[in-house]
């Protein structure tokens, strides 16, 4: 909802004719799924469990300050693959073709707190149905934060630099609560309703399980570190959230990302339905180990394209992908992490303070067509 | 405690430390076919039989309770990255001393698992396997005098047999297009040389197809033998009616390899056999409408093939991708995205 819509320049023609193009590079690929991205998953998988086994083996003599520098570094990365390059994209189905039980979106189970049932549906469905649509799309802001002028500022929007902050230490506590909509559920009514009462005892007996493990059970068994071990886990955490967070703010609240009034979906084509993507996504450039780390979320325009092609995959589709962006003199925001994070943290300090309303609105994309 | 209470308290705490893994999933890494294991098997090599037919010899892991000669075995290969499952006959002897079963697979056209097994498969790749099953098996008491009646492929459950139990009296009736597309020919021709076999190998590129009315010039005494037949649906069929019409069906026992073709069309009837609804579906309309339609209750999200929140068994049939028109075929472990997916043909949905 910025002043100028930075797609008014296209027709309601150029738009399905973009939509054919991207659902062209999407058939590509699945054509050519095969052994080799099998293989990759499989290695991916396999490494970060051994790299977890040696972590965790090294940090029961973690009372040696060296074995608990490797032994933290080693577990960091290792929960940061689990969650990002396994299991956010073998959640989203990426890998569901190959017909493996063990890497298939019904059965894979990450480690974290919020259950992946219960992530699938509010990322899966409706963060990527509704990206970036305010009121739909509650992965903006979270529901704790104003991540646009339009929105109504409010004194408790003064304090979001530190919500935000606290949400990236903890961010797994956030995105278990936010699964559960706690906000919204919280009312008394809602919080006695049996199915939210099924949910919030599921991501009980998770946390129950995780902490049981990563602050009880570790630390125990490596005896005399038993403190060190549990600081180990805890950093390692600590960690793992602010890597994520940090990546996934990348993804939609950089300066440059538009957001989408919920009235502008209506009736949304497919074509339309890209555009957005496109328009609501943001990527990081780097290395291929920068990638690699991001899960390929580095590549979100991309994934939120083609949410359930392979991550491997995303590289090779971001350079047709880009080309398209070109073509139809779109702005393709990207740029290194830091930038890209600064830019995101800018944001949430400049819209905890109140702004003028601004005067112009974007015009509805979407036709005013009543919803069958 | 017993010590079997001690083990499973052991076991639950070593949950414990790999939640929300399981344990297995990092002994996988090291022992794949331990015993405890889901079961797999492991290629050791592969031996060429004829032009188009290998034998694949596989460790299995160490639950494998062995088979009966006779029986199949289901396997499960990653075939382009996608797994797929196929049932073979397995053709190695119960007693073989170094524990390895093998199986004996001929690539048919458009086979895509056979081709991988005879022409791609390496050794050293893992397998998933099922525990053998199957009911083309051997009687416990001996009867005095057997007949194998096989075509083409159909000879490798009796092959599992001839290497397992001799008998006094047998009598074999197989076809094959030609000389070098009999499997296992030389084996054949060695227990006919040491008479513990006799043999009436047809080659029908040249002799034609076997007529089982004309089955008694090559074996007199049929009627009076316990039949083993596996072949084609053709010669099945017409065994069956030959032994019936002879009053003596109780002495064929068959095997048929190939279940019923998957017709794929555009649409057809949609069973929900959980819910034991059928309704007919078009070609166009996504199984998820369908199913609410008829008043399923079909889990869903964002209806577009996103977000993966509709995946449901199917259980038999075909359904077509509305997006690619990519057709999939029922098999166990396939799970559709009922959002985008349209019946190609009749099919079941479990739900
Ligand atoms: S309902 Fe979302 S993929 Fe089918």
């Amino acid at each position: 909802m910025t002043a100028i819509d930075p797609t008014a320049h296209l027709t309601a023609e150029q738009i399905e004719e973009l939509g054919r193009e991207l659902d062209a590079i999407r058939d590509e690929v699945i054509a050519g799924r095969g052994e080799k991205d099998a293989a990759y998953i499989r290695k991916v998988i396999s490494a970060q469990r051994k790299l977890e086994l040696v972590s965790r083996g090294v940090l029961l003599f973690s009372i040696f300050p060296p074995a608990w520098l490797l032994g933290t570094a080693g577990l960091s990365v290792a929960k940061i693959m689990d969650n990002m390059e396994i299991g956010h994209n073998i959640l989203h189905g990426q890998w569901d073709w190959m017909r493996d039980p063990k890497i298939h979106s019904t059965t894979w189970e990450w480690d974290h707190v919020s259950p992946s049932e219960q992530w699938k549906h509010s990322h899966n469905e409706l963060h990527h149905t509704y990206t970036n649509v305010i009121g739909k799309d509650n992965d903006l802001g979270y529901g704790i934060m104003r991540v646009d002028e339009d929105q109504k500022w409010h004194p408790f929007h003064l304090g979001q630099p530190l919500w935000n902050f606290l949400n990236a230490c903890f961010f797994e506590y956030g995105i278990a609560a936010y699964d559960l909509e706690l906000g919204k559920n919280l009312h008394k009514r809602r919080r006695k309703s049996p199915e939210f009462r099924a949910r919030a005892k599921a991501v009980g007996r998770k946390i129950r399980k995780q902490v049981l493990k990563d602050y009880v059970i570790h630390p125990l068994l490596s005896g005399p570190s038993f403190l060190p071990t549990l600081a180990a886990t805890f950093t390692a955490n600590l960690v793992r959230n602010i890597w994520t967070h940090s990546v996934i703010m990348c993804g939609h609240f950089p300066e440059g990302v538009q957001v989408f009034e919920r009235r502008s979906i209506k009736g949304e084509t497919r074509g339309q339905w890209y555009l957005r993507q496109m328009m609501g996504s943001a990527n990081i450039s780097g290395s291929k180990a920068m990638h690699f780390m991001t899960g390929n979320l580095s590549h979100q325009i991309e994934h939120h394209l083609f949410p359930d092609l392979p991550s491997n995959r995303y590289a090779e589709v971001a350079v047709k992908v880009r080309a398209l962006f070109e073509k139809y003199e779109l702005e393709y925001v990207t740029g290194p992490l830091p930038k890209q994070v600064f830019s995101a943290w800018h944001k949430v300090f400049r819209l905890s303070l109140p702004n003028k309303e601004p005067k112009v609105k974007t015009p509805d994309r979407g036709q005013e067509v009543v919803a069958a | 405690m017993t010590s079997a209470a001690l083990r499973s308290r052991a076991w639950k705490l070593l949950e414990m430390v790999t939640t929300p893994l399981l344990p297995s999933d990092y002994l996988d890494l090291i022992s794949p076919l331990r015993a405890g294991a889901d079961l797999r098997g492991r290629i050791e090599a592969v031996h060429p039989e004829t032009g188009d037919a290998a034998t694949i010899v596989i460790r299995p892991g160490r639950g494998w309770r062995g088979h009966t000669a006779g029986q199949y075995v289901r396997i499960g290969v990653d075939v382009d990255g996608v797994r797929l499952w196929r049932a073979y006959s397995v053709t190695s002897p119960t007693n073989r001393q170094d524990g390895r079963v093998t199986i004996t697979v001929k690539a048919i056209p458009d086979g895509k698992v056979s081709n991988h097994l005879v022409r791609k498969a390496k050794p050293g790749t893992l397998i998933q396997l099922d525990q053998p099953t199957g009911d083309f098996v051997l009687p416990q008491a001996n009867p005095a005098k057997v007949l194998y009646l096989t075509a083409g492929s159909g000879i490798t459950p009796v092959m599992g047999m001839l290497r397992d139990v001799e008998f006094d009296d047998v009598v074999m009736v197989h076809s094959a297009p030609q000389p070098q597309d009999v499997i296992f020919r030389n084996e054949l021709h060695d227990l006919v040389a040491d008479k513990k076999l006799r043999l009436t190998e047809l080659h029908t590129d040249t002799d034609g197809m076997l007529d089982i009315a004309h089955l008694a010039e090559l074996v007199p005494d049929w009627a009076e033998r316990e039949t083993w037949a596996c072949g084609p649906a053709g010669l099945l069929d017409a065994a069956e009616e030959h032994w019936t019409e002879h009053g003596v069906q109780e002495r064929l026992h068959t095997e048929r390899f190939r279940p019923g073709i998957v017709v794929t069309g555009d649409g057809g009837e949609v069973t929900f056999s959980a819910t034991g609804k059928t309704v007919h579906a078009d070609g166009a309309t996504p199984l998820l409408d369908i199913g609410e339609e008829a008043g399923v209750l079909m889990p869903s999200g964002c209806r577009m093939g996103i977000c993966f929140g509709c995946v449901t068994p199917l259980k038999s049939g075909a359904v077509r991708d509305l997006r690619t028109g990519e057709i999939t075929e029922a098999e166990p472990g396939v799970l559709i995205q009922t959002c985008v997916s349209a019946a190609a043909g009749p099919c079941d949905i479990e739900r």
